[in-house]
Formats: structure tokens, C-alpha cells, sequence
């Protein structure tokens, strides 16, 4: 199911980045996910106030080489897969 | 071993052996700690520090019930304090609301509250306690707060038929996260095998609900299950492999690799009042003695999977087939399966004018052995 683009996007409860031996990483119950480049430009702009939209404005413009359609498709995907995991909410 | 070593990512703290259940499946060894040999708060920050400059991510505070600990506020921050990630594994038993307010205001970041079934006769029955309305409670009190919230459900024959159930206390709580957590056979849940061992027909049928469940809930609430292994094909890579991801503090600070390698004979743990976790982690005997694969036997040290499952549990394979080194039984290429097929064959023969295991077993009660409360 995509998500609604004006919906905003808050990191869950019990969910935070962290960061051990320079490498971010995102906390979640019993797991932890490593984020680099992208993935970590999308999850530092899921705060309860960028909506989907905005996210993919920003990370369009921060990677303005790549194919915007490609980067738009690959956050949906991202985003969906973080809510499924339940490691963020759309509002 | 001349493999570069992967450092822990997670630390599993047994507080204290002390609680106020008495499961028949508990995963404490049989010999309980006394609340005496518990490490006191200032050696346990000292472990947290260590842990973080090693590298781990998360803690679990577990036990016994962690909450029984009076210090539980200052080991929280502690751990927060250090940079760790925490998670608190309860029965909840001893939580009032301001109580729960505290711990979070302290940093907890995820409570798992465990449930011994859907129903107040099951709960009592395997815990030996009145506890599953006090749980109940403990949900809407957690409707009121921010924290991430996991329902951890043991499963095992008795409660196996529930699932549904279970299911609607999960979906009418805050819990973003549910576990079916089939009972794995060490220590107590060894002891008391024969009575929690599910049949085939009702493993099959809670697969099927609880794939229908994960479908219908995408998106609300992640579930997670842990079969038994006695009906896999092929063992779990236990703990993620020996040494190479967890650690395993006990009350009095001895260093395990997992919660029963205490019962493998002439192996000796380290203490962290006398070994920082860097040397327990990367020269202690008891953490090199199962690494590499220079200590399998055949059929794993030629065997494709060797590198996806490490040969299963090496408790299990002490358990089962006598030598810890031994390939896990309940491998189907382990000579010993046969041993695990006869058992299942016995569990789920069809007896003819008697009646069906699963219907036996929910009208008769059977003889428990209770894990009791250390001293």
C-alpha cells in the first residue's frame, strides 16, 4: 500500500538513531538497521513534520543526478518498508 | 581461530533469577542464582561502558524479572547514559502506573511484555500464579505512554489453540510488535517436555493464522515466530552463531555465550568482576570453544549449510545426542534424528477409539514440574 505523499512521517515510539563506531544506525525493538547515504538522509527527515512529499523533493535534490522517478520510487519503497518493520508512522 | 572476530551487538543481562512466576518453561538454568551472588549496580555500569566501547547496540535487562531489582531506574539510565539501546523483558507483575512512568522517564526505550496465554486459567496454570488480568491492566497503562510496546506470547501445546485470541488482546493494545515465541527444550522447558510439545496438526494450523494475521496487520503490527525445532528440517543457527553475536551476562557475572551453556560440561566463564568484556569476548575459553570449524563433526564440517546454521545449538546437541560438538539432532542429516522422529511419532500417532492428542491434552491436566524462587 503506498503512502498517502502528505501524510508526515514520524519515527515510531521506542525508535531512534544512534551510532556506534561512526557508523548511524537505526534503533528499533531487538534490531538495528545501518544507514548510509540515502537511507540515512531519508530516516534523519522522518521527525513528525516532512511529509512524503518533502522527502522526496529534498532527496530529489540531493541526488539530482539520478533519475527523479527512480529516487521517488525508491523512497516509497524505503518508507514502506520502515512502516512495515513498524520502526516509523505515517500522520 | 585466525578469522577477524565480528564484535557483539547485543548484551543479554540476567539481572536477577528471582521472580514472582514460576513457568514450567522458563529458560534459567535449573540451578537459580541467589539474590546474594547478584552483581551490584556499580559493576553492572561498568559492563554497560565496556559494552558500548565493544560495540553492542542493544541491551536486554531479563531475568528472572528484572523489575524485582531495586536499582532498575539507575541501570537504565546507566545503560542509556553508556549509549546502549534498551529493552526490558517483564512479566510486568510488578509495574503500577507511576512505576511505569519512571522507567521511561529513566530511558527505556522498548518493554516486552511476556503472556503465559489468553486466558486467566492458562496464565495460572503455567505460571503457577495468578498474573494475566494484571497484564491486561498493564496494557491500557501503556495506551497513556510512548514507548515501544512487544507482546511476547509462549507458545507450547497448551496454549497453542489460542492464537486468535491472542491476536485480539495484541490488536486492542498499543503493541506495534507480537511474538509467538514456541518453546525452545532447555532447563525447565526441558524438564517438562512431554506436556509442551505441540502436535502437528496444531503447529500447522497456527502457521496458517498467524500468516493470515501477518498479511491483515501489515503496516499496524509486526509478528514475529519462532517455530519448535523438533519439526524443522534443519536446525537454527543458534543465537546467531556461537560467539558471534550476543553475550550473556548472569546474575553473578559470569560470561555465557548463550542461556544454557552452562550445562556443558568442563567448560569454564569468565566473570566480568575479574575480565573486561573485550578479553571475555575475543580470548575466553568458553566463547573461542565452539567459533571457526575445526570443532565439527561430520556431517557439518563438509556441509553447504555449515555457514548458514553453525550445526544447530550445541546445548541442544548435548541434550539430545550427548556431545556438544555433535551436529544438532534435529538436523534431518544428523544420525541421531531418528531419535527426535520417534518422539513426534509417539506425540502424534493416531490412537484409534482413544482420543486425539490435542483433545487428551486439554482435558487432562498434566503434572508440572514449577521453576521455584531462589533464595
Amino acid at each position: 500500500m503506498t503512502p498517502d505523499r502528505k501524510s508526515r512521517v514520524r519515527l515510531a515510539a521506542g525508535c531512534r538513531l544512534g551510532q556506534n563506531n561512526h557508523q548511524q544506525v537505526l534503533l528499533m525493538p531487538e534490531r538495528a538497521l545501518r544507514l548510509n547515504g540515502p537511507s540515512l538522509e531519508i530516516v534523519q527527515r522522518c521527525d513528525g513534520i516532512h511529509s512524503v512529499q518533502q522527502i522526496i523533493l529534498e532527496l530529489q535534490q540531493i541526488y539530482s543526478q539520478a533519475d527523479p522517478e527512480k529516487v521517488e520510487s525508491d523512497i516509497l519503497g524505503y518508507l514502506t518498508l520502515l512502516n512495515d518493520q513498524r520502526a516509523l508512522d505515517f500522520e | 581461530m585466525t578469522l577477524p572476530l565480528n564484535n557483539p551487538l547485543a548484551l543479554i543481562v540476567e539481572l536477577t533469577h528471582r521472580c514472582p512466576l514460576h513457568c514450567v518453561y522458563c529458560s534459567n538454568p535449573l540451578e537459580l542464582a541467589n539474590r546474594s551472588e547478584e552483581l551490584p549496580t556499580k559493576i553492572w555500569s561498568q559492563v554497560f561502558q565496556q559494552a558500548a566501547q565493544l560495540g553492542v547496540l542493544q541491551v536486554d535487562f531479563t531475568g528472572g524479572e528484572p523489575l524485582t531489582r531495586p536499582d532498575i531506574l539507575d541501570l537504565i539510565l546507566s545503560a542509556r547514559t553508556a549509549g546502549l539501546y534498551v529493552n526490558l523483558i517483564t512479566s510486568g507483575m510488578p509495574l503500577d502506573q507511576a512505576r511505569l512512568a519512571k522507567l521511561i522517564e529513566a530511558g527505556l526505550d522498548h518493554l516486552q511484555l511476556s503472556f503465559q496465554g489468553a486466558r486467566e486459567q492458562t496464565a495460572q496454570e503455567i505460571s503457577d500464579t495468578k498474573s494475566h488480568a494484571h497484564k491486561l491492566r498493564v496494557l491500557e497503562w501503556l495506551k497513556k505512554v510512548r514507548v515501544a510496546v512487544t507482546l511476547n506470547f509462549v507458545i507450547h501445546r497448551r496454549n497453542i489453540d489460542q492464537i486468535e485470541e491472542m491476536l485480539q488482546i495484541a490488536e486492542s493494545s498499543s503493541a506495534t510488535r507480537i511474538e509467538f515465541a514456541n518453546v525452545q527444550y532447555y532447563g525447565w522447558a526441558f524438564a517438562n517436555r512431554e506436556n509442551l510439545l505441540p502436535t502437528r496438526a496444531q503447529l500447522d494450523r497456527s502457521l496458517e493464522v498467524i500468516k493470515s494475521a501477518e498479511t491483515r496487520l501489515r503496516g499496524k503490527i509486526r509478528i514475529e515466530s519462532v517455530v519448535p525445532d523438533y519439526y524443522a528440517k534443519y536446525p537454527k543457527p543458534c543465537m546467531g552463531g556461537w560467539g558471534r553475536k550476543l553475550m550473556l551476562i548472569t546474575p553473578s557475572g559470569d560470561a555465557l555465550p548463550c542461556h544454557a551453556a552452562k550445562i556443558i560440561p568442563d567448560l569454564h566463564f569468565a566473570n566480568v568482576k575479574q575480565a573486561s568484556l573485550r578479553e571475555i569476548w575475543n580470548n575466553s575459553e568458553a566463547f573461542q570453544k565452539f567459533r571457526g570449524e575445526s570443532w565439527m563433526q561430520d556431517p557439518c564440517k563438509s556441509c553447504d549449510r555449515r555457514t548458514i546454521d553453525f550445526g544447530g545449538c550445541r546445548c541442544q546437541a548435548l541434550l539430545l545426542a550427548g556431545d556438544p560438538a555433535a551436529t544438532d539432532p534435529v538436523c534431518t542429516l544428523s544420525p541421531k534424528r531418528r531419535k527426535i522422529d520417534t518422539l513426534l511419532a509417539n506425540l502424534n500417532a493416531p490412537l484409534g477409539a482413544q482420543l486425539a492428542p490435542a483433545t487428551e491434552a486439554a482435558l487432562i491436566k498434566p503434572t508440572w514440574l514449577y521453576r521455584p524462587n531462589p533464595a
